[in-house]
């Protein structure tokens, strides 16, 4: 088998809101979504090159093992657009007892054909499925994309009982419809793998990065939503999520 | 104070019995008597009416010395001894612990006997003049410190200094980092200290060499010191000549002999030691016993944590500057794991953290964890929070010192660990090993002032720089800087102890201390990545007209300490070793055993505004990064990695600490609690696989 290579961005060695305790995160260069509120517009580019081996990964891990018990999180850009070297790295991962969690948006998965993805599941841990919006027109808005294959990935990881946490980014005007936060809350309901429920409120910090990348920033005027109205979008789609 | 008197009530039970009771042996004390505690922070008690008032006035008063330009009042007339000030009070009937520096709070006392200039300028920058004839007493008739230091300084050390390639040396202020065993004043009394000292004073005989004269000489100094504490209490209406009797009065013996330190001292850091532990010991048992509640207890402990925060020195504008702000480094260590197993957590280890929610958040007195990852989990949890509330607690490697120091050390200053009754440090403030570098391209000359400082060796001379050429003359550079370095603190050190002898904090160690020669570094990490910079990117000399190397251009990538690669931290680690070992060739004042620190957390801002241009792309001006941290932006694999590299700086060679400043946002600690899995519906609260570390805090 040819050698596995990562295209990465960066690495954190203190990661500790990607997944459970004190986590390595490896960030993945590149990303097919170009989600008007994204804090990482500097991991879309699909043709920026930093080359990682899963091994190279791994021997950094090791380096800061003793700090970072929480495990390995991959996150991006989107992972799974370089999904073979997701799988090696997490087969090798767990295979030395490592916990291994995946930040994705679920965005290639493709319900008749899950060759790659029954083979990744095997060794991942933990998904953090990102959900963006549930009505799907406004989805295509926010994100350039249908979520179609992201609520069918839903449906398959709950079918293969893998434990997932559900990120959700409140946007004002965007993506706090009370209708569509129930219908979300109701969507959940029907999965039965869900462990955690992590809803962030937008922020506007990236906004540096896109004046340095000349990309222009479309939601400039949005407002940060104070906790108060994060946890009452939380609460809405925990209610209909126990109902 | 007679109804205060008639209120007080004795414990009648016997303490264990041990060792202590026969030789001065605190810690044996203390392992024979001290009560683990496993429990959390829920008996803990708020603040007293008598607290809340007390505190008010205080920070009224704190207000009024800030509207005031920072000082409230300054003695001109006075020179303070121990016994020199009328009583002071805050509020005399809500005091539960009482006495303060002079006869007024946050009035400055007047100590000339480190630099009559010094206290002079100090007066002078605040609108005060000194007393004449208290000047021409110190300027004619009593040298003092300061005056000796330049007498015997060679025009090299002069250099060096002016130069700053020699910083914050402690030749015109007090040095500072010497602990008194302040619990041995509660736990003896001072008759039986004195008739201690006094056989000490009695062993030295025979052939009188210097060394013997100097130490029988500085006993008898120790024992009036001791004869002084006795008559600081009478003063206060307390006889301290016997043991304390309660808690009260072991918290008020202890503090008297604090006391007596910061009215003769005025060092760079006057810390107290590890105290919280040991005052357990008279509080549990006055618990027991049904004499104080623990809201008395916790009011005790309150007070005398209040006493610490009006601790003040009379310093110069450029003093303050140094530091950043006016430091009295009051570090209190709390906390830590016994050599048997046990922990030496207590309630009061909890009281002294929790007197930053009763007071509100200070830094002072420094409250210094000694964290080890077996601390019983409850007090972890409630320093953390306490760490979130307030930022007010430093944390320090228990792990790493206790099999040094065993288990009955404290902390000096930020950093400086010392057994507590045995061991002192002559405090030696840092050289610039940045500077250094920069000496060994410019072949001695300081490239800020042009002007020759260190021997004339040959300069590089070649357009790009060498990595084995640099490294050559680097460490023939470290080699002389050393040896100046070490001389000029034996100077210091001798003349400190000669004409500013810390006798009342002597006087609460035994007779033999260990010394250390506490060497410092400052620059590190522009060190370890200049060389980095020369030997895995190209780096080009820039010269001025003169020919003298004043900037650097770099060509290509290099690696960067601060990021886990063993390629530039093994540089960082290397150059450690290297300066280590060079201070170790020289003989150092007292045969002081010798130790370095990687620490400067304030200076190296003053210490980059007189470093040049440097090889890693730093320009001058630009502040060293502090202690051992990487420089600022340069490590970019998080924290973790930044940690990592820092972690490989050898212990065994900067035994004096080595400090990294990290902050970070709460946000990227982790999510608040509101944001995360509900309980509600069973949800595993983000710690699914068993993974969440409670270490990680």
């Amino acid at each position: 088998m040819p050698q596995v290579y990562g295209n990465i961005h960066s690495i954190e060695t203190m990661g500790t809101v990607d997944g459970p305790g004190v986590r390595f995160v490896v960030f993945t260069q590149g990303c097919p979504m170009r989600c008007l509120y994204c804090h990482n517009p500097d991991t879309w580019n699909m043709h920026e090159n930093k080359k990682m081996t899963p091994d190279e990964i791994l021997l950094k891990y090791d380096g800061v093992k003793e700090f970072t018990k929480g495990g390995i999180t991959v996150t991006g850009g989107e992972p799974l657009h370089q999904a073979d070297f997701v799988i090696e790295l997490f087969k090798k991962a767990r295979s030395k007892g490592i916990h291994t969690a995946l930040d994705t948006s679920g965005i290639y998965f493709d319900k008749n054909n899950t060759r790659k993805f029954d083979e990744l599941i095997k060794y991942t841990s933990l998904v953090l499925l990102d959900i963006k919006e549930i009505d799907p027109d406004k989805h295509k808005k926010l994100t350039g994309h249908s979520n179609q294959n992201i609520l069918d990935f839903a449906r398959y990881l709950s079918e293969n009982s893998i434990p997932v946490w559900i990120r959700y980014v409140v946007v004002p005007n965007l993506t706090d419809d009370k209708n569509d936060l129930m219908r979300l809350g109701k969507f959940l309901s029907t999965l039965k793998n869900i462990k955690a429920l992590d809803v962030i409120p937008y922020h506007d910090m990236a906004i540096p990065k896109y004046k340095e990348l000349q990309i222009e920033y479309k939601i400039k005027d949005t407002k940060t939503p104070s906790k108060e109205e994060t946890i009452e979008a939380r609460n809405i789609i925990l209610s209909n999520m126990k109902a | 104070m007679e109804i205060a008197v008639e209120q007080e009530k004795y414990a009648t039970s016997k303490f264990v019995s041990g060792k202590w009771e026969h030789v001065i042996d605190v810690r044996d004390f203390i392992q024979q008597n001290y009560t683990p505690y496993d429990g959390d922070a829920n008996f803990l008690k708020g603040p007293t009416p008598a607290t809340k008032k007390l505190w008010e006035e205080c920070c009224d008063l704190f207000k009024k010395e800030r509207e005031n330009g920072g000082v409230l009042d300054m003695d001109t007339e006075v020179v303070s001894t121990i016994t020199s000030h009328a009583p002071g009070y805050i509020d005399k009937e809500l005091e539960v612990i009482v006495g303060l520096q002079t006869d007024k709070p946050l009035k400055r006392s007047m100590q000339p006997f480190g630099g009559i200039r010094m206290a002079e300028t100090a007066c002078k920058s605040y609108g005060y003049e000194i007393d004449k004839k208290v000047a021409e007493i110190f300027t004619k008739y009593r040298k003092t410190h300061n005056q000796g230091v330049f007498d015997c300084y060679t025009p090299e050390m002069k250099k060096a200094r002016h130069a700053a390639i020699l910083t914050g040396l402690p030749d015109a202020y007090g040095r500072g980092r010497i602990i008194g065993d302040y619990r041995r004043v509660a736990l003896y009394g001072i008759d039986r200290l004195i008739e201690d000292k006094v056989q000490q004073h009695a062993s030295i005989d025979g052939t009188m060499s210097p060394e013997k004269i100097q130490l029988k000489e500085e006993l008898m100094e120790q024992i009036r010191a001791l004869g002084e504490m006795a008559e600081l209490g009478d003063m206060y209406g307390f006889d301290i000549r016997k043991p304390a009797r309660n808690a009260r009065e072991a918290i008020q013996w202890l503090y008297f002999g604090y006391l007596s330190a910061v009215k003769e001292q005025n060092g760079a850091a006057m810390s107290i030691g590890r105290t919280s532990t040991f005052l357990d010991i008279y509080i549990e048992r006055d618990l027991k016993e049904g004499i104080i509640t623990e809201e008395q207890a916790q009011e005790m402990i309150d007070h005398f944590v209040m006493k610490l925060r009006l601790v003040r020195f009379a310093r110069t504008p450029e003093y303050n500057s140094l530091f950043s702000g006016d430091p009295t480094w009051v570090t209190e260590s709390i906390a830590g794991i016994g050599v048997d197993g046990r922990h030496l957590v207590t309630k009061n280890s909890f009281r002294y953290l929790h007197t930053l929610e009763n007071l509100g958040t200070a830094p002072e007195p420094n409250l210094t964890i000694l964290w080890s990852t077996r601390l019983p989990y409850a007090f972890k949890r409630y320093a953390a929070h306490i760490s979130i509330e307030t930022s007010s607690v430093q944390y320090e490697n228990d792990d790493l010192m206790r099999p040094i120091h065993g288990d009955d050390y404290a902390i000096a200053c930020c950093v400086s660990s010392m057994v507590m009754g045995k061991e002192m440090q002559f405090f030696g403030a840092r050289a610039n090993l940045a500077k250094c570098l920069l000496y060994a391209i410019n072949g001695g000359i300081d490239e800020r002032l042009k002007e020759q400082v260190a021997p004339e060796f040959r300069a590089i001379t070649s357009t790009y720089l060498d990595y084995d050429e640099v490294m050559e003359k680097y460490e023939n550079m470290m080699e002389w800087l050393a040896g100046l370095y070490v001389n000029t603190l034996n100077v210091i050190h001798y003349m400190h102890d000669k004409y500013c002898y810390e006798r009342s904090q002597m006087a609460l160690l035994d007779r033999d201390v260990k010394r250390y020669f506490a060497t410092g570094i400052a620059g590190l990490s522009v060190v370890a990545d200049s060389l980095s910079a020369i030997k895995y990117a190209k780096v080009k000399t820039i010269r001025d007209e003169s020919g003298i190397v004043v900037d650097y251009e770099i060509e290509g990538e290099y690696p960067k300490y601060g990021n886990n690669d063993d390629r530039v931290d093994s540089i960082a680690v290397e150059i450690v070793s290297k300066f280590m070992n060079m201070i170790r060739k020289h003989y150092t004042y007292r045969n002081s055993i010798p130790t370095m620190s990687i620490l400067t957390i304030t200076s190296n801002v003053v210490y980059g505004k007189k470093t040049g241009n440097t090889p890693d792309g730093r320009k001058m001006g630009v502040p060293l990064a502090p202690g051992a941290n990487p420089m600022h932006g340069r490590d970019s694999n998080g924290a973790v990695a930044s940690l990592s590299s820092v972690s490989k700086i050898p212990f065994k060679d900067a035994q004096d600490g080595i400090s990294n400043t990290f902050s970070i946002v709460p946000n990227a600690l982790g999510k608040d609690e509101v944001f995360f899995g509900d309980l509600d519906i069973q949800l595993d609260f983000g710690c699914s696989q068993g993974v969440c570390q409670e270490e990680e805090i």
